[in-house]
């Protein structure tokens, strides 16, 4: 059985451009704003992470979520402070280091990076790299990562990233070094790689039954056991929505969730979600939406 | 044609994960193989599809009846059309460019992927199917003939006695099937298409596919020809 006081809980955002209740959109300034204050009260419940995702579209206000972090971590104190995720095949390990030990340095120790491959693709030309490498450029900027967070002078030949010889890298964080997490859409080789390097296990779980998750636990395990690695609790990524009335729940849920997957499924391919999708998703699936009573 | 017996799966990812499963719950005998090493994908299958077999492609494909294509369609290249020859081979793949890059580098635009996987592959008989459900569903939607609400798979092919053959195979895998002699119909299932990442039932599948020219993206497809 689970320890229900060893659960932790968190809230994530990509930081939606949302509509204000006469249905205009609000400006990407209003929306960062309103995250900033979601992070506020979120620490006053109680509640035990915030995440805030990386994205370079119209209809997501953030691209520099440490910034967002930033400003939460100095209105906050308890509540742990997390990118979901920060593209790092895209992204300069020496600055996702930086970014977060000066993160870890603002917040006291609340920081936390979630490393990912990405789902959304808009960074990798914009920031000039190839889709094609997709795996190369993960792998390699990983390693580079591995060992930036060692917190010592690196010397490193770099296909895609620069090479360094003997160079140290600032600022030195006070706590145990930063809290990474690795986000997995469901690749068991990601599983593997997240067990060879020690670090936490993240899973996005948008759709279908989570205990599908269940043999992937058991290969976190394994694995972690073959490359003589600790085990650490699993994290969980899905979608949710929660109000005091059920009904409510449900149907704020399923507009707004349906507007959200099918216009990302517009650019994907994939066909809009039917009204028995959601309401699978919702009573057996990944998403968490009803009143506090069912949701928990 | 033999009975098939043997299944081989090229890819150990998400689908090729699925599909071992689901093959070896329908007692046939599984090999499959990753991009790398043999060794590096034991650990994976040892433990998410017990009693199948991780092998190489060449020790996949050379023991099986039936080869299922479940890699990104910009990688199919990098596997010899004469390790494939004279096999029967399901292409669960799709154009997808969130994985597979640009359209033009990967693919010619002129035709669908399936024919050609088929046209580089000539000496195997290919046949498109387990491509349009989301690897989830595949997983969760397999249900045993004749039971309530069984989802449908679209299979198609230009060889009628082999796309006959992967239908009763898939119908053994948990799925009902709508069936066409037409492997270029394969874009019905497509990414963008009405049918992509839906689990229907057979009666709603048929009507979807019976109806593809009217569909938004049966009449792109339509004016993309006669353009």
């Amino acid at each position: 059985m689970v320890d229900v006081d060893k659960l932790q809980f968190g809230l994530e955002t990509f930081g939606d451009i949302v509509s204000a209740e006469d249905g205009t959109l609000l400006t990407a300034g209003q929306s960062i704003r309103q995250i900033v204050k979601e992070g506020e009260l979120a620490d006053k419940l109680g509640v035990d992470v915030i995440g805030v995702g990386e994205h370079h579209r119209p209809d997501y206000s953030v691209s520099s979520p440490e910034i967002v972090l930033g400003a939460i971590a100095s209105v906050t104190k308890q509540i742990k402070l997390a990118t979901a995720v920060t593209v790092l095949s895209s992204d300069d390990p020496v600055r996702v280091y930086e970014r977060f030990a000066t993160l870890e340095g603002l917040s006291g120790g609340r920081a936390q990076v979630m490393l990912g491959r990405g789902s959304f693709t808009e960074s990798f030309p914009l920031f000039g790299y190839d889709l094609t490498d997709y795996d190369d450029l993960f792998n390699e900027k990983l390693e580079m990562y591995s060992q930036l967070i060692k917190e010592k002078p690196i010397t490193w030949h770099g296909k895609f990233t620069q090479s360094l010889k003997d160079q140290d890298v600032y600022p030195k964080t006070d706590y145990d070094g930063i809290e990474t997490y690795i986000g997995i859409g469901g690749s068991p080789e990601s599983i593997i790689r997240t067990a060879k390097y020690g670090y936490k296990v993240i899973l996005a779980i948008i759709g279908g039954q989570a205990d599908r998750f269940v043999p992937y636990l058991d290969l976190y395990k394994k694995a972690a056991g073959q490359f003589g690695m600790p085990v650490y609790p699993v994290a969980v990524h899905s979608h949710g929505f929660i109000a005091d009335d059920e009904d409510e729940a449900v149907e704020v849920a399923w507009k707004n969730i349906k507007a959200n997957f099918d216009r990302i499924g517009l650019t994907r391919g994939w066909a809009p979600m039917s009204r028995e999708q959601f309401d699978g998703e919702t009573k057996v699936g990944s998403f968490y939406v009803g009143n506090p009573e069912h949701v928990a | 044609m033999a009975k098939i017996k043997n299944v081989g799966i090229l890819g150990a990812g998400k689908v090729g994960i699925v599909l071992a499963q689901l093959a070896l719950a329908a007692g046939y005998n599984v090999r499959i193989s990753g991009s790398g090493s043999v060794q590096k994908i034991a650990l994976t299958i040892e433990t998410l599809v017990p009693g199948a077999t991780p092998a190489t492609n060449q020790g996949v494909v050379s023991k099986s009846d039936l080869v299922i294509l479940a890699i990104p369609l910009s990688r199919y290249k990098n596997i010899k059309p004469k390790l494939l020859k004279g096999k029967l081979v399901i292409d669960a793949m799709n154009y997808w460019w969130e994985t597979d890059g640009i359209r033009e580098e990967v693919l010619d635009p002129s035709s669908t992927s399936s024919e050609q996987v088929q046209n580089y592959f000539n000496k195997s008989t290919v046949v498109k199917t387990f491509n349009h459900m989301g690897y989830h569903n595949l997983q969760e939607e397999a249900r045993p003939v004749g039971a309530e609400n069984r989802k449908a798979l679209f299979v198609t092919g230009d060889n009628k006695e082999a796309v006959d053959e992967i239908a009763a195979f898939v119908d053994t895998m948990g799925f009902d099937t709508v069936v066409h002699y037409n492997l270029a119909d394969g874009i019905m299932t497509e990414p963008g298409s009405e049918l992509f990442g839906a689990s229907l039932t057979k009666p709603d599948l048929q009507n979807v596919i019976d109806h593809f020219d009217e569909t938004e993206f049966g009449k792109k497809i339509k004016a993309g020809k006669s353009a």
